[in-house]
């Protein structure tokens, strides 16, 4: 132990590490996006199966139907937020330097946030228009 | 890791050889598979997006996406694309299995590493044959 860490209160040593409590958070939330995934990788794949051959009205009366349009909305929506825990899975385990690491998860959060609200937006306007 | 360390090389803590040290095993190789293809289909997301968006915008811009994925190096991305997807998805389905407690003998984890990467590039392979088909 070094001399800081010994004068250091037991308080201040753990203080802002985060809870105890919350630590395997996101361990169930990268297991409850891939359970998630697995019927809506499925969906996805029949859905773009079923765009083969289509041209561009009937590719899109397809993807603005309801129930293609919910279940690629869903599949965008756990598929951006699966893919940001696991590049953070990532990030956390070879970026050691302290800033470099904070800027690539601030990166990994908005590249996440829009490519997948990017993709959600465009199924709604299909879908609405 | 590259730099200097500022502590003495006798008080240092031992460090656990990585992964040069050890010889390749499928258990090892699905896992940096995992890995791999997890950081490819994150990539690969945007190719998503931007279908969905040439669509949004119009028949115009459909036809200039509908241009690049048709193309032969467009098709060739999203053969490798559905390739990750499926052997992301077989990972899971092997992690799950760990997870659960399953598989962990010598000859099923070894099975289990090269039966999903086995099952990953048959549903390729099927899913492609179905788009040729289809079209």
């Amino acid at each position: 132990m070094t001399q800081q860490a010994k004068l250091q209160t037991p308080r201040a040593r753990v203080s802002h590490l985060g809870s105890a409590k919350s630590g395997t958070l996101q361990a169930w939330r990268m297991r409850l996006t891939a359970f998630a995934l697995l019927p809506l990788t499925l969906a996805f794949v029949i859905i773009l199966l079923s765009l083969a051959g289509r041209d561009f009205e009937s590719a899109r009366a397809l993807i603005g139907s309801p129930c293609p349009a919910i279940l690629m909305i869903l599949f965008v929506v756990a598929g951006a937020w699966h893919m940001m825990m696991g590049m953070q899975a990532i990030i956390e385990d070879y970026v050691h330097h302290e800033h470099a690491k904070q800027l690539a998860l601030m990166g990994n959060f908005c590249f996440s946030a829009v490519v997948g609200l990017a993709a959600v937006y465009a199924v709604l306007r299909i879908s609405f228009t | 890791m590259a730099e200097p360390s500022q502590v003495p090389l006798e008080q240092r803590r031992p460090l656990s050889p990585h992964l040069q040290i050890y010889r390749w095993s499928p258990t090892m190789a699905a896992s940096i598979a995992h890995r791999a293809t997890g950081g490819a289909l994150y990539a690969g997301t945007i190719l998503l997006a931007f279908y969905l968006l040439g669509l949004a915008g119009g028949a115009h811009s459909y036809a200039a996406v509908s241009g690049i994925f048709g193309s032969f190096f467009g098709q060739l991305i999203l053969f490798g694309y559905t390739f990750a997807l499926m052997l992301h998805v077989m990972g899971g389905i092997r992690h799950a299995l760990w997870d659960a407690g399953y598989g962990f003998d010598p000859e099923q984890r070894d099975r289990l590493a090269w039966g999903s990467g086995i099952v990953a590039a048959v549903l390729t392979v099927l899913i492609w044959i179905a788009v040729f088909i289809l079209r």
